[in-house]
């Protein structure tokens, strides 16, 4: 098996590790991977704020560089939602783009679809400790529709106890240029989403997109929280 | 276009954040309703069910210059006087106009968000009528000097207590928090009016094309008397409003008060149909309806007409993050949350409301909850574009954008700024605000990308 790995804007400069641990389930599990040389980031903070030229940029860039026929994983729902269901919309009126976008679109995945819909990771023998919790982020719940995925490869971690959190598809207030543009009200809807995950009783609130955990890790540790945060990718990797 | 305050959205919300008692009144309320909404939706194929409103919204919408014209022909027929108010001031000029050749000093009025539009209250009483909003969360608002903050519940942002201050205070009765108490003395007051009234204004939830009639889902009982007790009724309603016949409806009753309020359906639903004859038993002796344009007539042409297919049921603000954690009067005009974003921008014009735009994270829950299946996370994201392309994006944003966009078609430029923000980390925190670049972690030392082979 051989696929090609996304490791988005947001991992490459805030969270290395999230890339490294799906380094190590890829090796674990014997998966060939390249890592596309020149890749930075989807276009979406472009896109959502309007900018469309801007994030056609990007996503031309991103079928540049993606080429070939391999599966795209990413650890990212919001990042493969962008490359499958919002390149295709942009380049609606460019026959010639629109079928390498389509192309593209076909092959991506977000980490949890292929760890659990190929690679069957969640049938292995896997280890956890601990209660976990999961935010189930927007736009790879309602956009992605990937809602099950994320949950089995919690079950799988023998030793750990899924626990759920009230609202859990309630949106933790990121919202990419949310986030920027309306910070005090990113910051309320966060608490809220930080008084969920503590009352789940978790010691642990796992997750697929970077841009939502670090949000929910500032709005944790302003409540002076200990609940660890931490993306589906570490937890996989830390119990293979 | 008269604005009630300003739609600068961040500088309304500030306020509302950090007003403990709204927040706490908004998350009470939006979960109550949500918890209904979901009970009330078993056994319904939801999807089925959206499917075919949103398909009968489209038909009306693709042919409304001739269904509002079957409408009208009908309604006349059946005895109603049908007006045409091209914009909000010509629709209070007209109400105007017929509560003054009918003498009128007192109006009772039942909920309606289209007189909000055009913010018939106020015209009426600088025109010297008395105006008294009949339904309880109308009339709690009105006695509080505010405005709606949701279109089915208007004072969604007051906790019980405040209702009870505010009762004591306007109408001298002893305080009390308790609702059946509040509600007795809403009625008792309420009841005078509904007898003494000399004419009653509601809107409507639908008009039927084949019929003419009008059609009202209420839940006091104040809708019935303001349209029957007055000797004279005037409806005021928007031109979207209509669906092509009685046969359409039942789809409708299944699925408003479900999405709504999580009722199975209210506790009335009237349909009327023209004015009172001769040994009918109830209704008005003379029916006007009003059908306001206000800027719909193009919308429906345009690529965000779908948004006219919205039958106000509120369910997108209840499930919205945003309007839950800052309620209805953040977004400074009539219509708040995801459909009052788009509406209020179709309807007031970007160079007035274009903050507006920012009010959503695009987690698409409204798209989820919309009973008629409008694309409210995609239409909010082409206000974005709308705004950018009639330049009332901030030039910082602008230029931020234009460096962006250069940097993802560029790795060297993009791992420069890397590079620079970790660098210039510190700097970064400061001129980006606590707020913003303070809840980052800090750039790793070395990016995903160079541990890479």
């Amino acid at each position: 098996m051989h696929v090609q790995l996304f490791g988005t804007c947001l991992v490459d400069t805030f969270f290395p590790e999230v890339g490294e641990a799906v380094v190590r389930i890829f090796d674990k599990f014997g998966v060939q991977f390249t890592f596309p040389k020149g890749q930075t980031c989807c276009g979406q903070p472009a896109y959502n704020a309007g900018y469309m030229a801007e994030a056609k940029g990007a996503a031309e860039h991103f079928l540049s560089t993606f080429g070939g026929s391999d599966p795209i994983v990413t650890p990212s729902g919001s990042c493969a939602t962008m490359v499958k269901h919002h390149y295709p919309e942009l380049f609606r009126d460019d026959p010639e783009k629109l079928r390498a976008a389509e192309q593209v679109a076909g092959r991506v995945y977000e980490l949890s679809q292929f760890l659990v819909n190929v690679l069957r990771v969640h049938e292995t023998n896997l280890t956890g400790s601990g209660r976990v919790t999961y935010h189930s982020s927007c736009h790879l719940t309602r956009t992605l529709g990937v809602t099950e995925e994320p949950l089995a490869l919690i079950e799988a971690l023998k030793g750990a106890e899924f626990v759920p959190m009230p609202d859990a598809t309630r949106c933790c207030g990121f919202g990419g240029v949310f986030m920027a543009k309306l910070p005090e009200i990113s910051m309320a809807i966060a608490d809220d989403k930080a008084q969920s995950i503590i009352a789940s009783g978790a010691d642990t609130v796992t997750g697929c997109d970077s841009g939502c955990l670090m949000n929910i890790a500032d709005a944790l540790k302003r409540r002076g929280s200990s609940v660890k945060v931490k993306h589906i990718a570490e937890l996989v990797a830390e119990g293979l | 276009m008269n604005h009630q305050t300003s739609l600068d959205f961040r500088a309304n919300a500030a306020g509302a954040i950090k007003d403990d008692a709204l927040r706490q009144a908004m998350r009470n309320a939006t979960d109550t309703i949500g918890t209904k909404r979901t009970n009330a939706m078993e056994g319904v194929d939801f999807s089925a069910l959206r499917e075919k409103a949103s398909a009968i919204r489209m038909e009306v919408l693709d042919n409304l210059p001739a269904y509002l014209e079957r409408f009208t022909t009908q309604a006349a027929k059946a005895g109603a006087s049908v007006h045409r108010a091209a914009d909000a001031g010509s629709a209070n000029a007209i109400i105007a106009g017929i509560l003054k050749s009918n003498n009128v000093r007192m109006v009772a009025k039942g909920k309606s968000m289209i007189s909000e539009e055009t913010h018939l209250n106020a015209h009426l009483e600088q025109e010297g009528f008395e105006v008294v909003e009949t339904d309880l969360g109308e009339y709690i608002i009105q006695l509080a000097g505010e405005t709606p903050s949701h279109i089915l519940v208007p004072a969604i942002h007051k906790n019980r207590q405040q209702v009870g201050r505010l009762f004591t205070e306007k109408l001298g009765v002893d305080y009390s928090e308790d609702p059946q108490v509040l509600t007795k003395i809403a009625r008792k007051a309420l009841r005078e009016k509904f007898l003494t009234a000399d004419a009653g204004i509601s809107g409507a939830n639908f008009a039927i094309a084949e019929s003419g009639s009008l059609v009202l889902f209420t839940n006091e009982g104040n809708g019935r008397m303001v349209t029957s007790v007055p000797p004279l009724h005037i409806a005021i309603l928007s031109i979207e409003k209509i669906l092509p016949s009685l046969a359409d409806l039942p789809t409708f009753m299944r699925l408003l008060p479900r999405s709504a309020t999580g009722q199975m359906l209210t506790s009335y639903v009237s349909i009327l149909t023209g004015n009172r004859k001769e040994g009918d038993a109830t209704g008005a002796r003379e029916l006007h309806i009003v059908l306001l344009d206000n800027g719909r007539s193009e919308i429906v042409k345009g690529d965000c007409r779908e948004m006219l297919k919205c039958i106000r049921c509120g369910a997108c603000m209840n499930v919205c993050p945003v309007y839950r954690t800052v309620g209805g009067h953040a977004y400074g005009w009539t219509y708040p949350g995801p459909m009052g974003i788009v509406l209020t921008t179709l309807l007031t014009g970007m160079a007035a409301s274009h903050p507006l735009v920012d009010a959503s994270t695009l987690c698409g829950a409204c798209n989820d909850a919309c009973p008629v299946k409008v694309p409210l996370q995609e239409m909010i994201l082409k206000q974005r574009v709308r705004r950018v392309a009639e330049g009332f994006s901030p030039p910082a944003v602008s230029m931020g954008m234009r460096l962006f966009g250069a940097a993802a078609k560029s790795p060297l430029l993009f791992s420069f700024g890397e590079r620079l923000a970790g660098w210039f980390w510190l700097l970064l925190r400061r001129v980006g605000g606590e707020n913003v670049v303070g809840r980052l972690p800090r750039p790793a030392k070395s990016p995903f990308s160079r541990r890479m082979p």
